[in-house]
Parts: C-alpha cells; structure tokens; sequence
C-alpha cells in the first residue's frame, strides 16, 4: 500500500514539476522576446553545465555501484575452467571501464565546453583518415586479442576428449523440476526416450538395455570433487537450461536431443562454505532474513528458516508458470563421500520392479490372483512399450 | 493523390486541387507526412502499454509478497485476485511487454514515423513511389496492433513464452495457458506487421533509389536516408525469415507437423512429434531477431547523426566513414544471430565462428561513437532538446554496446546468458538508445509534422529525468546479472541464494516508476503542443536539409511549385567561405567555392 503511494506521490510530483514549467514559461512572456522554444544562450548554458552534473552523476553512480554491488557478483569459480573464464572476464571488464571511462568525459566534457554562444563559431572539420584509421585499428587489435583468448578457452571448455576420464551424469529436465541419472559402473547411460516413460520409470529408460541395467534416478545431485563430469542433458518437454553459476557452467535442455556439458569441481560444498567471501555473503544474507522474520512473526507468520549456502542447478530459459521455482541443490563431495552415497541407491531397474511388485501385491489383496507372476523380471521387460 | 509515377518537372506547376474529404485526409491518408503522423501516434499508445506494462511487472520483482489494488484493477481477478500478481500473467506481461517495445513502438512506430516523414522531404521527392502501398501498410500496422492487444483479453492470457516465442513453450498449450488462443493472435498479428513492414521497407528502398531530386546523387544524401534506406534493406532480408518461422511454428500447431517439435511427454502422454528441432527456430528467430537490433538502432543513429550536426553547426564527422560502417553493420548483422544461441546445444565449432563475427561488430560501433564525439568538439553546441537526447543516445550506445564485448564473447556468455546482465545490457544498447533517438527524432521535426514547436523547458526536464532514471534502473541490473540472477523469474523469493539482491530490485524499481512517470510530462507535451504551441517558422533549427525547404503548411507534393535542386552535400554548417552558419543543399556553389569535403 505504502508503494502506491508512493507512486501516486510520483504521479502528483510530476504534474507539479510541468505546471511549474508553465508558470516559468508565463513569467518568461515579455520579458524575454525569443520565445521560439529554440535554445538560447542562457539555455545552452545551463543545459551544458547539467552535462558536466551528469558525467559526475555517472562517475559517482558508477563508483558508489562497484563497491556498494560488487561484492554481490559471482566469485571464486567452483571449477577447474571457472578461473579461465573469470580471468578473461576480468581483462574484458578492465578494458570496458578504460575506455568507458574515456568516451563518457569526452562527450560530456565537449558537450560542456562548447556549449553554444552567440558569436561563437564552430570549426569546419569534415573529416580525417588518420584519426578514422586509429579508431579503426585500435579497436580491431585490442578485439583480435580478445576474440583469441575466448577462442582458446571456449574450446577448452566445450570440447571434451573421447578418451577423457570423465564421470558421466544425466541431467533430465521437466516442468518444473530436475532429475539425475547416474550411469553407474560401466560410466555409460542407457539408451532412453520419452516414449519409455512409465510408472516407476520417470525418465523414459530403456530397461532392455545392458547399458540401463546399473543406471540411477536421484533427484539430488551429487558430484566427487576433482572429477571431470561430464553432463548429458535431456529434457521431456518444453526447453530448459541448466544453469549451475558457481561452476560457470550452462547448457540448454532441448526435448529431442541430448546436449552436453562437462566440468570439474575443485571445492567440496563444505569447503566452498568457507570461504571468507562465501562466509560474508551468508551472513549478511541471513542479517536480511532475520530482519525479515521479526517483521514476519509480528504478523502472526512463521519466520523464515536461516540460510546454508548450497550449490545450485538452476532453470534458466523461461519454461512456463513455475520457472521461477525450478532448482535442485548440488553437493559436491569428497571422492570418498560420493562413493558412498551412491552405494546404496537403487537402480532404475529395481525401482520399477519395487513398484511393479507392490502395484501387483495391492492388486492381489483385492482380487487374489497369483502374485509370483509380477515377481519375473521377463514381466518387466514385457510391459516396456516397444520404440 | 498526386505524386506516383509522375515526372515531377511537367505536373505539380499547378497543384490539382483535389478535394479532400475528412476520410482521404486524415484517416485512408496516402500522403506520406499524414501516415509518418498515423504512425507516431499509433506507436506512442502501443508505447503506453508496452511502458505500463513494464512498471506493473516492476513493482512485482520490487515488492513480491504486497497486494497492489492496481494489480487487480488492470488485470482483473483471474489474474491478480486481492491485487497479488499470479505467475503466469506475469510472464504475459514480459512477453507483451517485449514484442510490443521491440516490434511496435522501436520497429514500426520508429522507422514508420521518420522515414515516411524523411525520406520524401530529405530526398526532395513529392511521396513515397508508391502512396498506395504506404497506405496499405499503415493499416496492416495497425490491424496488427489491434489483434496484438485483443490477445490480452482472451480467456486464458495473451501469449506468455516470452518474447522469442521459442517453441515447444509456444507451441503447447498444455505446457502454459498462454500458448492456446493467446499464442494464435500473437502469430496472426505478427504474420500482419511482417507484412506491413515489408510493404514499408520496399517502397523505402524503391522511393531512395529512384525519386531522388535532380543533383541528390547519394553521396549527398544525409546519414538520416542512409539509415533509412540500409534499415529498409536489412527488413526485407531478414522479416521473411522470421514469417517462414511464425507460418512453420502455426503449422506445428495446428496441423500436426513437426518442424520444431521431437519426442516431447507432456501432461501425463507422449505427443506424436518426431523429428524436428526446437534449435531451428532458434536460428530461424534469430536470423531475424539479430538484425532487428540494427532495424530499431540504425534509424535512431541516423537522427543522431542529423539531429548532431544541426545543433553543433558543424559537418558531421566523417560522413563516408559512417556510411561506411552503417553498411559494415548491416552485413555483419546478417551473419551473428548465433551469438544469442551459444548454449543452445547447438554445435560449439559454430560458437567460435559466431564469437568472431559479433566482436567484429564492434568496430564500425566504435568508429561511429569516436566520430560523434568528434563532431561535438570544438563545435557551437545548441543544446535543444533534441540534442540532449541525441548525446544521451551516443552515451548509452557507449555504454550497452560494451557489456556486448562479454555477451558477444562465447566463453563469457556461458554464465552471463539469460541472466539480468543481458537484460540490462540490451535495454540501454537498444531499447533507451533506440527511445532516445525517437524522442530525439520527435523534438526535432515536430516543427515538421505538425507546423508548431514542442515546449522546451518541459523537454529538458523530460530528458534530464530520463536520463538519470535509464542509468538507474540498468546500471544496478548488471551487478544482479553478475550474481547470477535469471530473467523471467516471477520471484526470487524461492532462492535464499539471492536475497541479498532485493534492495537493488527495489531501487531499480524506484528509478523505473520515476522515469515512466516522467514519460507523462512527454505526451502532455506533444499532446497539447500539437493543438497550442508556439507556431513554428519554416527552418526552425537553421538545418541544411530538403525538408526545412518545404512550406509550414503540409501541402501535397511538399512543394508548391518544382522541386528544389541540389548542389552540396547536407553537412555544410560553419563552412568558412560563407557568412552564415549553414548552407541548405540547394544553395547553388558560389564561384569558385571548392568541395572542402571527401
């Protein structure tokens, strides 16, 4: 309510502001005879100092913005590749503010200083190859160093050997939630497709396939540290994008291909807690939320749980209703750890078996056929549908 | 009525006085100056919404868990029941938000207002080649308009994929209700416009390359026709595309094909689709989406470079420069869409191409920038309106063109893409900058269209306010964009991760509420301008162009008697061998006076 008003304010401080313009226009009638509503001297004037006020509010706005928000952005990249990429980051941001900083004095100091007077007159300068030659050149090598650099790491990044040791997950996107699937010992996923979905099967798994047998469908992903993953993703229906930012990594989810991914984790989650940015970043974050839960339990609500910092696998290509709401948390563990988290997870496979059986053993109490039938694992092969 | 075809030099001596009823005048118009006026006003309503919208879905990240009476009154109860913004209708907003700035207001609105209005009076012609087709085309703009705003009240909302439209979201109604009856209109108005603009493109190029008065070879064209004219070029290569795309994604969904459609299990069955690929949209929207940039930036850069020269009574710097780097921009435009698509799983080699292309871009960018902080300097700055807007555009189009380095940049682009840094990214490269060249295109010819000048002081107060709210709301969006934030999201509140962010939503919100506020001391202006300003005399701004040539009073044919004939180049303000601080194209050569130009 408070904001409407607000706005309302707004709305009555603009209508103030131009009839105070009229009002100024009205005491102008007489006393000054060009009121051609063409610039005057006295206009050229004051509207050249305000541009010299607005390369200082930019200036001001600018600074005041890199230490008041940049301790907001993205820092220490939680991967192997991440580095590189913050690297030419950085370089490319240094670059920008040089020559950010140039151009925007330039043409709000000209705008100042030769702000227009009577008798002034201003120099005929058509035009001169050499300078057109520098702005040419400069550009163009300061850009081939860049485009080189990116060049060299993108294929770093995306190009990912055969040979690679590489751990292989799947990363099946749906509206609204994420899922993944672990190929297990072999390291290769079974062949799948949105016509095998059923039931138990929510990914749509061939479970005919030898390669399927030992695959695994969590919905909590978790990752060794200083493997190369390497991401396969899928998506069953509309286009997804997973969007992993603390690893610098992203990849759109397109229903009827796989696209891929890969990436190495270089800190546990817990060690990615520790860290003094990440540290800060909690606290503060949590100093908002606990002055947010006290406005909260004043209102009779619950207050908010405090915050632990987690990775995260976001959705980031809009995806309908609930967009805003698609994640999944990401562990990264010790090599160790991993292992034995995945150890006692069941495999798709028994999975559909598991509920395969209980379906059948509800039936059985109801109509008390024999249940030993649903048991064959032929029978479970048997109602795959066919591709 | 009167100029199609005709040989300017026999007809015309004595206009053909036809009579024209209130219809012919001011509604089925075939006058160029009536459809630029048809255009600017049409835009500015689609303006209104397109602006509105933006503030509603403002105040929702600002202030996600408030109720705003509002919200309920402009969406109703379905969609903000006790003044909470439901999601979905939230992605409507962004939608309809995007493809009316984009289309409506920055692509018709813009180039149908200036070069309908320009290109005749700039290049001394008495109407487009064909009057007709103009016609044609405006109505088929505005048949669209009304079918894009009609979707907004259909049943279950207007189309919601955002404004790309990517299928398989665009595609199934049961993936969001906005891609049923909603997604239908949205296809069907933007088949319409397609075909308007080209309708409007082809008489652009037709009407530059062959009504040119006699001495207007094109290397004396000024860079506003340039612009026009390239603009007109890149619309007719890349707007069918875009068709083809739209009439392929209709087919999709209505007639069961699967162009863009594979292997999709939605709602609790496997669809029948085999085969396509979402990806091709993507490069077919893009082919079109990419250029788009440059069909909205180009006309605003033209006016600049116009708007620039006039008021700083100096040539504009490096006149062949610029037309050679807007013709470098338009081809290179033609071969970056890719560059919106580097994680779209498409093959990384073609990352690597599309990299190199899009930073190429930037150097007829830069040559451009470099050449209008030359032409300010030691210039005779007349700080109107107009110009304030003028430097306000090389100022943003300085600074959204370089966040493009990170974008264009594949490497980066990885943890950047589909973020707020984008957003803030392409709102001040091209949506303020594009915005402030049309402001600056409207205080400057307004004197034009409509034989009365615009209030200054409310123009400067218009533009200051602008000015600071435009740094406000985007420079704090990059910080967000760089912490990761997503776009589209309804509410960040599901993320703990980013609470830390929501003091500078709620800033960027203040600056977006002042600003857009502000926009009403502009429309109160043009509005009453256009009934009781100050009359204007006939070459307010001591231009050098064609138009200023032409009486006050809109005539048809522009001129009452033969056309003016042209003997320099347009840009010959302070030239030292005269006394006056321009010379108007047709001022014959004096004796003797030599080409101080290339």
């Amino acid at each position: 309510m408070t904001s409407l008003l607000v706005i309302i304010v707004l709305v009555l401080l603009a209508v103030a502001l131009w009839q105070l313009t009229k009002i100024f226009d009205l005491t102008q009638v007489g006393s000054n005879s060009d009121s051609s509503e063409i610039a005057t001297d006295g206009d050229n004037n004051v509207q050249g100092y305000l541009m010299f006020g607005f390369l200082a509010f930019i200036y001001i706005f600018s600074i005041y913005g890199l230490f008041k928000w940049g301790p907001l952005v993205l820092h220490t990249p939680a991967s192997a590749h991440g580095g590189q990429v913050d690297n030419l980051m950085n370089i490319t941001w240094v670059l920008i503010f040089i020559v950010q900083a140039i151009t925007q004095v330039l043409l709000h100091y000209f705008a100042f200083k030769y702000r227009g007077k009577k008798d002034q007159k201003a120099l005929y300068f058509a035009d001169n190859n050499k300078l057109e030659a520098i702005w040419s050149v400069i550009p163009a090598v300061v850009l081939a160093g860049l485009i080189l650099y990116g060049l060299y790491a993108w294929t770093n990044i995306m190009f990912v050997d055969e040979d690679e040791d590489t751990v292989v997950i799947e990363l099946y996107a749906q509206q609204f939630n994420w899922k993944a699937r672990y190929s297990g010992d072999d390291n290769v996923l079974g062949k799948a497709n949105v016509r095998y979905i059923e039931g138990a099967n929510a990914v749509g798994v061939d479970l005919a396939d030898p390669y399927a047998q030992d695959d695994i469908v969590v919905t909590e992903l978790h990752i060794p540290k200083g493997k190369k993953i390497l991401f396969k993703m899928r998506s069953q229906d509309v286009l997804h994008s997973a969007y992993m930012p603390h690893f610098r990594a992203q990849m759109n989810c397109v229903p009827g291909m796989v696209t891929q991914f890969a990436f190495e984790p270089i800190y546990t989650t817990a060690e990615y807690r520790e860290l003094p940015y990440m540290v800060e970043k909690v606290a503060n974050i949590n100093a908002i939320r606990t002055k947010k839960s006290a406005s909260l339990v004043a209102k009779g609500e619950t207050a908010l749980d405090p915050y632990t910092f987690d990775y995260l696998l976001l959705c980031n290509k809009i995806c309908g209703a609930s967009h805003y709401n698609m994640q999944m948390k990401i562990i990264v563990d010790t090599p160790e750890d991993y292992k034995a988290w995945l150890k006692d997870k069941a495999t798709v496979v028994n999975e559909v078996k598991a509920a395969l059986a209980s379906a059948a053993a509800t039936k059985d109490g109801a109509v008390g056929i024999d249940s030993t039938k649903a048991n064959d694992s032929a029978g479970v092969v048997a109602v795959m549908p066919v591709k | 009525m009167s100029a199609e075809g005709h040989d300017h030099a026999i007809d015309h001596e004595h206009e053909h006085h036809h009579k024209d009823t209130f219809i012919t005048k001011y509604i089925f118009s075939i006058d160029h100056k009536m459809i630029a006026k048809q255009y600017l006003i049409t835009g500015i309503f689609m303006g209104i919404i397109g602006v509105g919208m933006s503030m509603l879905f403002r105040m929702q990240l600002a202030w996600p868990e408030e109720s705003f009476r509002i919200f309920n009154i402009l969406l109703g109860d379905k969609f903000a029941p006790n003044g909470v913004m439901a999601n979905d209708i939230y992605l409507a907003l962004v939608t309809i938000h995007g493809t009316i700035m984009v289309f409506f207001v920055l692509t018709a609105a813009l180039s149908g207002t200036f070069s309908n209005l320009l290109i005749p009076l700039q290049i001394g012609a008495r109407d487009m080649a064909s009057g007709f087709m103009n016609m044609i085309s405006y109505w088929l703009f505005f048949l669209s308009s009304l079918i894009m705003i009609g979707s907004l009240f259909v049943e279950a909302g207007p189309a919601s994929s955002g404004w790309t439209i990517y299928p398989p979201l665009s595609a199934l109604p049961q993936a969001i209700p906005g891609s049923g009856m909603g997604m239908t209109l949205w296809l069907v108005s933007m088949a319409i416009f397609i075909a308007s603009s080209l309708m409007g493109s082809l008489n652009y190029v037709v009407t530059v390359i062959n009504l040119r008065t006699k001495g207007m070879s094109m290397t004396r064209l000024p860079l506003t026709i340039w612009a026009f004219f390239v603009t007109a070029i890149i619309g007719i290569v890349s707007f069918p595309v875009l068709l083809s795309a739209a009439l392929l994604l209709i087919f999709d969904r209505s007639f069961g094909t699967s162009f863009f459609l594979s292997d999709i299990y939605i709602a609790g069955e496997v669809l029948h689709y085999q085969g396509g690929s979402p990806v091709l949209f993507e490069h077919l929207f893009w082919f079109l989406g990419h250029p788009e940039v440059y069909i909205v930036l180009l006309p605003a850069l033209g006016i600049t470079s116009e708007v620039i020269a006039t008021n700083s009574r100096k040539p504009i710097f490096g006149y062949r420069a610029m037309i050679m780097s807007i013709l470098a921009i338009a081809f290179l435009s033609t071969i970056v869409w890719g560059h919106h698509m580097f994680v779209s799983g498409m093959n990384p080699f073609l990352g690597s191409v599309f990299t190199f292309t899009t930073l190429l871009i930037a150097i007829p960018s830069a040559v451009k920038a470099f050449n209008y902080i030359t032409t300010l300097w030691k210039g005779n700055l007349q700080l109107n309106p107009a110009m304030l807007f003028s430097i306000g555009l090389v100022s943003t189009f300085i600074t959204g063109g370089l966040t493009g380095i990170i974008l264009g940049d594949s490497t980066l682009d990885i943890n950047v893409h589909d973020t707020y840094f984008v957003v803030a990214h392409f709102h001040l490269v091209m949506g303020i900058s594009a915005l402030y060249g049309m402001f600056a295109g409207i205080y400057h010819w307004f004197p034009r269209m409509f034989g009365r000048m615009l209030n200054k002081n409310l123009g400067y107060v218009h533009f200051w306010v602008t000015a600071i709210c435009a740094y406000g709301v985007f420079f704090p969006m990059h910080f967000i964009g760089l912490a990761g934030l997503p776009r589209r999201y309804y509410t960040n509140t599901n993320f703990p991760l980013f609470d830390d962010l929501q003091n500078v939503n709620v800033l960027i919100t203040t600056f977006a509420l002042i600003g857009g506020a502000f926009q009403l001391v502009f429309l109160y202006n043009f509005f009453v301008s256009i009934f009781y300003g100050k009359k204007s005399v006939m070459n307010p701004w001591k231009s050098n162009t064609l138009e200023w040539t032409a009486p006050v009073e809109h005539i048809h044919g522009n001129w009452p008697g033969e056309l003016p004939e042209v003997y320099r180049w347009p840009y010959d303000y302070s030239n030292p061998a005269h006394d006056v601080d321009f010379v108007p194209q047709n001022v014959p050569m004096k004796e003797g006076e030599e080409v101080l130009h290339h």
